[in-house]
């Protein structure tokens, strides 16, 4: 079973990420529970998702510690990077978050996600490229097969965008390369 | 059939609409608010009607209404608001009008806080509002059951004649997961009893049963034997060899089976009786449970016991029947684990 948190400011996409995570799975036959941050947020706050994915049944939904942590923003990491288990993996957004160390016992993955989504024309990429990492990173799926279900699950919803694919491509180079 | 990625909410009121349901009155309140959301456009699709009350009060009185006239009719609310409906369900049972409630409890008396929480147990188990009368109540533990059991409620409702409540909380409404969505049944709302216009017929009866009906203490008496016979709903994980039995519903019954599975790995005999009908009680569930189980311990999200209750009177006089209390917080399936393996280990000084 895999838990993974996507965590950033409202506005980054981190609960699409979320969402596109859990459809490819759930088209991919796997069984898998999304569930939001929750309570008084704030508008411009940090809004976070965790999952969980398995091939069995879930039942636990809720976890104090992660596999994976995708942190688009600083206050992801200050808030979530210790619930990371012991070789667990930490997706960086470095254009947002720098000059900062991180734990030396988990695997640190940094990309310029931001930045990347703008030199892709997609700015609203970011959290797709992010994705990209960390499939790579966990394994969960092999690349080209998550990509192909990113791809249906926009057609599905009638706006399909290469650029995604794209996207999400550059992220798996960025874990490939690390 | 292909699955749809649902938050909790969204598909149990798609199961209403699927089940239906033509009819929502009912006022805002987190953490149920996305069931308003969701209605308000898909019920006109289908040719229903959604109103937005000005209270939960007059949602209830809208759906006695709608009931009346035959219409398979629902509201939601959350804990404060779920107390505003009391009387108006009160009214229904004794109109003996099929309805479905949905309650997605959220934590505290009072205002409260939105946060997860099993404490209107004695609320949805009792009987809320005043005089006898007891509601059919379930309690779904996935986004799946939120579906199905939606859709139980409904046909049980119009079985008997009586309104049905689903008894969700914060984190099986707010989380997703894949569920299956049944198809779409249309229900003809002109049944024998209701209220249509006359057109030469019979007048029909829609409020109190008990101004009609001969030896009325008998027959409802009859009606509610008839439930508790025919519909105790559960789930036993376990039970026939476990030394502790754990008892749970809903979001706690899920955090109870991963603790199982963990003490089974110890090596520790851990069972789980979850209760899917709340009222009637599976009574029946409890015959299945291992003759020289050690204790029963009753897990809820609650500050105080509620839930302990029922499984007391179930279990009888003779199994020692504990509390483990997560209050706001959901509890870890390693502390249910430890305090089953101190319940066994501290079972010695119960025996007779």
């Amino acid at each position: 079973m895999l838990s993974i948190t996507c965590s950033g400011y409202g506005g980054q996409g981190v609960l699409t990420a979320g969402l596109l995570l859990a459809n490819v799975s759930m088209e991919a036959g796997k069984k898998l529970t999304w569930v939001p941050s929750y309570g008084s947020e704030m508008r411009g706050g940090t809004a976070s998702c965790h999952l969980r994915i398995d091939d069995h049944e879930i039942l636990n939904p809720f976890y104090a510690k992660m596999d994976a942590l995708i942190a688009m923003n600083e206050d992801s990491v200050d808030k979530y990077e210790s619930s990371i288990v012991e070789g667990g993996v930490l997706i960086a957004n470095s254009s947002m978050i720098s000059g900062r160390g991180f734990r030396r016992d988990i695997r640190v993955i940094e990309v310029p996600a931001t930045e990347l989504s703008q030199e892709l024309k997609n700015p609203r990429g970011a959290n797709i490229i992010m994705l990209g990492a960390a499939i790579e990173a966990t394994r969960l799926f092999p690349a080209d097969e998550f990509a192909d279900g990113i791809d249906a699950y926009f057609a599905r919803k009638g706006r399909n965008n290469p650029l995604n694919r794209e996207c999400f491509m550059r992220g798996v180079q960025a874990a490939r390369h690390e | 059939m292909a699955m749809k990625l649902m938050k909790g909410n969204h598909a149990l009121a798609e199961a209403a609409v699927r089940a239906g349901c033509r009819f929502f009155g009912g006022y805002p309140i987190t953490p149920q608010t996305e069931i308003l959301e969701y209605l308000s456009a898909r019920l006109p699709e289908v040719g229903g009607t959604f109103l937005q009350a000005e209270s939960e009060l007059g949602g209830v009185n809208m759906v006695y209404g709608a009931a009346a006239a035959g219409c398979r009719a629902m509201t939601s609310s959350s804990g404060p608001g779920f107390s505003l409906l009391q009387e108006g369900i009160s009214y229904i049972a004794s109109a003996e009008l099929p309805a479905v409630f949905v309650d997605v409890q959220r934590y505290g008396s009072g205002l409260g806080d939105i946060f997860q929480a099993q404490s209107d147990y004695f609320t949805a188990t009792r009987c809320g509002g005043h005089g006898d009368y007891k509601l059919l109540v379930y309690a779904p533990a996935s986004v799946q059951e939120s579906v199905d059991l939606t859709v139980l409620a409904f046909d049980k409702a119009d079985q008997y004649r009586n309104p049905a409540l689903i008894l969700s909380d914060a984190s099986i409404a707010q989380m997703m997961e894949p569920v299956e969505l049944p198809e779409m049944r249309e229900v003809d709302f002109d049944r024998p009893w209701a209220a249509r216009g006359r057109h030469g017929g019979e007048n029909k009866r829609i409020s109190s049963t008990m101004y009609y009906i001969e030896n009325f203490d008998s027959y409802i008496k009859a009606k509610y034997d008839d439930m508790v016979a025919g519909e105790q709903r559960w789930e036993a994980v376990r039970v026939e060899d476990a030394d502790v039995v754990l008892v749970a519903y809903g979001i706690s019954s899920r955090i109870c089976k991963e603790a199982v599975m963990q003490a089974r790995e110890r090596g520790i005999r851990l069972g789980l009786l979850r209760p899917i009908s709340l009222w009637p009680f599976p009574v029946k569930g409890f015959a299945e449970v291992n003759p020289e189980v050690k204790a029963y311990l009753a897990v809820e999200l609650s500050a105080l016991p509620r839930l302990e209750e029922d499984v007391r009177l179930a279990a009888g006089q003779r199994v020692p029947v504990e509390s483990f209390l997560g209050g706001m917080n959901i509890p870890e399936s390693s502390a249910l684990v430890e305090r089953a393996a101190s319940l066994i280990s501290a079972s010695g000084t119960f025996q007779r």
